[in-house]
């Protein structure tokens, strides 16, 4: 992505960006993928724990446990938020805590709480979704297409 | 009066009769926290709204400013302020509350200087007695408009910055004790192609270098003539980079007189500062919290500071734009 | 309990995956969780994201890949019992859970609590 945009850069600009990347402290990427192994794979550990609980409980099967388990975490990804805790586990365990359904439910939360101050309806309604909006909508569209695309070839297959 | 191609040196010398720094809890923690004339404990500042946070606290700044120099906002003719947020609303508000003939300017975090430049030239030229100058940053409300919500769990890169929650204005005068405002380098915009808002620093430090550059070459000095100079919020990152440019042009200094202001305001452990302070706030708080009380108690005789902005927008960023970065520069000097 | 294992591990796995788009793609958070969703719906299509989570578990069905996968196996459910239509009608059908809670609950949130900055 970055290499499409430096050959519309002039020389002087490449040769600027060159000599200031060598001097811009790099992103740790191994130490950060640990973390985000470390606390992702927590965070579903705490998971498989809460749909236990809900298999043992109550009346759901392997099939339908995952709803209430999003649920669970989902409202324990608000709290922390709420909290003022979510953002600083966040930065250190980076794509451990963005890519759980967690970081949907904070993303929305964060939202929400940051724009009462314009009122509930344009501030909190309106941009609930700012963040989580791409999510639901790059889902949706391509679970349509994946959906048509196999429908489609199932029905010229019977047919 | 107009010197070389884009610098003012101001004959009168206005003087600075007062300043004031206002700060946040962030601040407080800092190693600067006694240059503050006011520190608050929290982000709200008992208002409602970051955004009224931010307005209060220019507000506060003012009123310090004008209480120090024993005039009564009446005696002000004009007020020059810019700030990050969209409209430039914390000024504009500001100027409501002050009720003093108002000029709003933008130049993202090198508001600091662009205002001391311009209310030097009008002190410097006859055309108003007493302007206040200075700037204002938040940074909950920086962050929810540039950025993310600030409960979001992004995480910052360590070329991030943290924008700086506070206020700094000047008083000029055209008479009076105090620091006099010698001269002003108006910057020309800048763009190397670097559009990763969480790399700042990177995006500016040509900008400081090619204003710098240009400061001696229209006055014909070197950088020896001050004693400090700072740059306004480049971080650890930017500044690094810049020191480096300007040897690359051959440009000497001395290391110990090199500084940036967010590398000053915040120590490196503090959380979340990453690469240092950024923000209207922190040159504006920086030079005329710490390093005003350094020239007044004669530590410093002649100072440099300049101003860093990155004039992006985030719609721009949205639309794959780089960011364009500007840097003005103001000399100030202790004259008896 | 070796499902807690593997929940641990998988789960980690696509958090590194996540993390690599950052760092190295250096795309935003927005961008690289759009990534996963999207990632989770092919793999749906592939019918490879149900053994997935037969085997790890929450490991599978916490991450929000999963939600690309409810999102497909939504409208093939639909679409299987009324035809085409069925894609819209049922694509939020599994999926429903996990929206309404994140809404009322960062409703709620906003109620109760103040940005802490």
């Amino acid at each position: 992505m970055s290499n499409k945009k430096k050959k519309k850069l002039t020389p002087v600009q490449q040769e600027y960006q060159s000599f200031s990347r060598a001097r811009e402290p790099k992103r740790p990427v191994l130490l950060n993928c640990l973390k985000a192994f470390l606390v992702g794979g927590l965070i579903c550990a705490i998971g498989q724990g809460v749909s236990e609980f809900f298999l043992w409980n109550f009346d759901f099967t392997e099939k339908t446990v995952g709803n209430p388990t999003v649920a669970i975490m989902i409202l324990f990804s608000v709290i922390l938020t709420s909290a003022g805790v979510y953002d600083h586990i966040a930065q250190w365990a980076g794509a451990g805590t963005a890519v759980p359904v967690t970081g949907f439910a904070n993303s929305m939360a964060s939202a929400a709480i940051e724009h009462r101050s314009e009122g509930f309806v344009l501030g909190v309604g309106g941009k609930m979704f700012k963040l989580a909006g791409s999510v639901i909508v790059f889902g949706v569209f391509s679970a349509f297409i994946v959906a048509l695309v196999k429908t489609l070839l199932a029905e010229l297959g019977g047919a | 009066m107009q010197q070389g191609h884009q610098t003012w040196l101001f004959k009168n010398k206005p003087v600075i009769i007062s300043t004031a720094a206002v700060g946040g809890p962030h601040e407080a923690e800092g190693p600067l926290a006694d240059d503050f004339d006011l520190l608050h404990g929290d982000l709200w500042v008992g208002q409602d709204s970051f955004e009224k946070a931010e307005t209060r606290m220019l507000e506060e700044a003012c009123e310090i400013a004008i209480r120090k120099a024993g005039l009564q906002k009446q005696d002000i003719q004009f007020f020059l302020s810019g700030d990050l947020l969209n409209q430039i609303i914390s000024s504009s508000f500001a100027a409501r509350t002050l009720a003093v003939p108002f000029l709003g300017l933008y130049g993202a975090c090198s508001s600091s200087m662009e205002s001391l430049a311009l209310g030097s030239l009008i002190v410097d030229s006859r055309g108003g007695n007493h302007v206040i100058c200075g700037t204002v940053s938040h940074n909950a409300a920086v962050e929810k408009q540039y950025r993310y919500p600030t409960e979001y769990g992004a995480q910052k890169p360590p070329t991030a910055q943290w924008t700086v929650t506070g206020a700094g204005v000047a008083l000029l005068s055209a008479e009076g004790a105090g620091p006099r405002v010698t001269s002003a380098t108006i910057g020309r915009i800048l763009d190397m192609g670097i559009s990763d808002p969480y790399n700042m620093g990177s995006a500016m430090a040509p900008a400081a270098v090619d204003t710098i550059t240009a400061h001696i070459r229209d006055l014909q000095i070197s950088l020896d003539e001050y004693d400090l100079i700072a740059t306004g919020d480049l971080g650890r990152v930017g500044h690094a980079i810049a020191g480096d440019l300007l040897k690359k042009h051959g440009i000497g200094f001395t290391a110990g007189k090199f500084t940036d202001c967010g590398i000053l305001i915040y120590s490196a452990d503090q959380p979340g500062v990453l690469a240092g302070g950024s923000g209207c706030g922190c040159s504006a708080t920086v030079a005329f919290g710490h390093i005003m009380n350094r020239i007044k108690r004669g530590e410093l005789k002649k100072v440099l500071i300049v101003a860093t902005g990155a004039l992006l927008s985030p719609l721009s960023y949205q639309q794959h734009e780089s960011i364009p970065c500007i840097a003005h520069a103001v000399s100030i000097e202790h004259i008896h | 309990m070796e499902i807690y294992f593997w929940a641990f591990v998988v789960g980690g796995l696509i958090c590194v995956v996540g993390q690599l788009l950052l760092d190295v793609g250096k795309f935003t958070p927005a961008h690289t969780i759009s990534i996963m969703v999207v990632v989770g719906a092919v793999l749906a299509g592939f019918g490879l994201y149900e053994p997935l989570i037969d085997f790890a578990g929450a490991g599978a069905t916490v991450p929000i890949t999963s939600f690309g996968n409810s999102l497909v196996h939504g409208a093939l459910a639909e679409a299987q019992q009324t035809g085409l239509v069925g894609i819209l009608t049922g694509i939020f059908e599994v999926t429903s859970a996990g929206i309404s809670a994140a809404i009322i609950f960062a409703f709620m949130a906003a109620l109760l609590f103040k940005p802490k900055g």
